[in-house]
């Protein structure tokens, strides 16, 4: 039964019924037949009178992007899809630029100062002691091994910010929360969560007085 | 699935008996949380015991969708006026005064409007609707054209209403008979004495309100 646009929604109505039972469109004559055996038989641009009974095209854009109609309320037009796609692709560009900008901008951190940590008789072969470096509340471990290297990481682990407890006989840095495992020599993440290795300090030597001189963030 | 079209909603109020048996029905279904969609209306409880059965009659022109601020009131492309978007429904209350036959709902505890959707959930699937299917005196028929024609030879289905100044079509149709055929049915013809206005300005609704009753 389908409908003839010029006569309007209602035209269904005033079309005679075919009374034969099997003719098309009858399937089914009682109402209780399966609903998948019929067609949809409304377009979906014709369904919505606005209510000064003019035409869709007289009518104000907002009729059309608000549609009462479910089906034209859904359809999406080709130029609206492009227009998404380009401001939305458009929206990506500019936020990638401003980051870059950002980034490029962005003033350096200050340089780490000298800083004194220690003295290198105090601290024993094959023992560790804890120093703050850059600031207060960087905690670091310097680390003498047995055979009089003299190592220093960040303590925060770079999982969740623990405390990595130094295991020299191991040869780890060992962090209790979640089991994470760094390598003493080198301070790279070898097991467990951690993403990436500890901040290496950069150390010198003045006679028996060790300096931190600078930290080395790595990622690899 | 779509509603199929040649099966349509007929009511016919004069052979209503007011048994209560489609709005137990409607209670009883779970998609509108146990509330009865469907309204048994007295025509004038003192002088008759005549009810009548209201069903949302599906306009061609939803008044209800029109006025709706947050668009939560949708229509299908099988012409069913569907219930209330639960995410985008605001509960204002604007379609329970603007429709013309008083069938939205306002359910203020949930925030939300309730209104009959010809039970799509079974008419979408082939089936009747409830209220249709409990109906003793098939006041509420749901079926072919061809079925009422040959069931009630003395009535002639029509669906135009005139409420005010709104001419109003629907996808329901009201049965009348056939010997004095109406071109259209005045909504508030049984009215006697015009409920006094309360400065509410509608356009199609600016003679007469209907809703006095309602609380808003």
């Amino acid at each position: 039964m389908p409908d003839d646009p010029s006569r309007g929604p209602q035209s269904r109505f005033e079309q005679p019924l075919d009374p034969r039972v099997d003719s098309p469109a009858r399937e089914g004559l009682t109402g209780t037949a399966r609903g998948d055996i019929y067609e949809p038989t409304r377009d979906p641009e014709d369904v919505t009178i606005p209510p000064d009974q003019r035409p869709m095209q007289e009518q104000p854009r907002w009729r059309r992007d608000f549609a009462i109609d479910w089906p034209e309320d859904h359809y999406v037009a080709r130029r609206d899809f492009a227009k998404f796609l380009v401001l939305t692709s458009g929206a990506f560009v500019a936020g990638q630029t401003w980051i870059a900008a950002q980034s490029l901008l962005r003033k350096r951190r200050p340089p780490a100062v000298r800083q004194r940590i220690g003295a290198l008789s105090a601290l024993a072969l094959g023992s560790a002691t804890m120093f703050a470096y850059p600031t207060a509340h960087d905690p670091c471990l310097l680390i003498r091994t047995r055979d009089d290297t003299l190592l220093a990481y960040g303590q925060k682990c770079t999982h969740l910010s623990c405390a990595v407890v130094p295991k020299l006989d191991e040869g780890i840095l060992h962090c209790p929360c979640h089991e994470g495992v760094f390598d003493l020599a080198t301070g790279r993440n070898i097991a467990g969560p951690p993403p990436r290795p500890l901040p290496a300090i950069e150390l010198e030597v003045v006679g028996d007085d060790i300096f931190a001189v600078g930290v080395k963030e790595r990622t690899v | 699935m779509p509603v199929p079209q040649h099966l349509e909603f007929f009511v016919d109020p004069s052979r209503c008996i007011g048994c209560q048996a489609c709005v137990q029905a409607c209670t009883e279904c779970d998609t509108h949380r146990g509330e009865a969609m469907i309204h048994l209306e007295y025509v004038n409880r003192a002088a008759s015991i005549q009810t009548v059965p209201v069903v949302c009659m599906h306009c061609e022109q939803p008044t209800c969708a029109e006025v709706c601020p947050a668009d939560a009131i949708k229509r299908t492309g099988d012409g069913v006026v569907q219930s209330a978007r639960k995410p985008r429904c605001i509960a204002c209350g604007n379609c329970v005064v603007a429709c013309p036959f008083g069938v939205p709902e306002l359910y203020v505890d949930r925030a939300i409007m309730m209104k009959c959707d010809m039970c799509y959930d079974r008419t979408s699937i082939g089936k009747k609707p409830m209220c249709a299917t409990v109906c003793p005196s098939q006041a509420l028929f749901f079926g072919t054209r061809e079925q009422v024609m040959a069931l009630r030879p003395q009535s002639t289905p029509t669906n135009k209403f005139r409420f005010g100044d709104q001419t109003i079509t629907t996808r329901v149709n009201v049965m009348a008979p056939k010997r004095a055929a109406p071109s259209h049915v005045d909504v508030t013809a049984a009215m006697e004495e015009k409920p006094h206005s309360r400065g509410l300005r509608l356009p199609v609704i600016d003679t007469a309100d209907p809703f006095a009753e309602v609380e808003v």
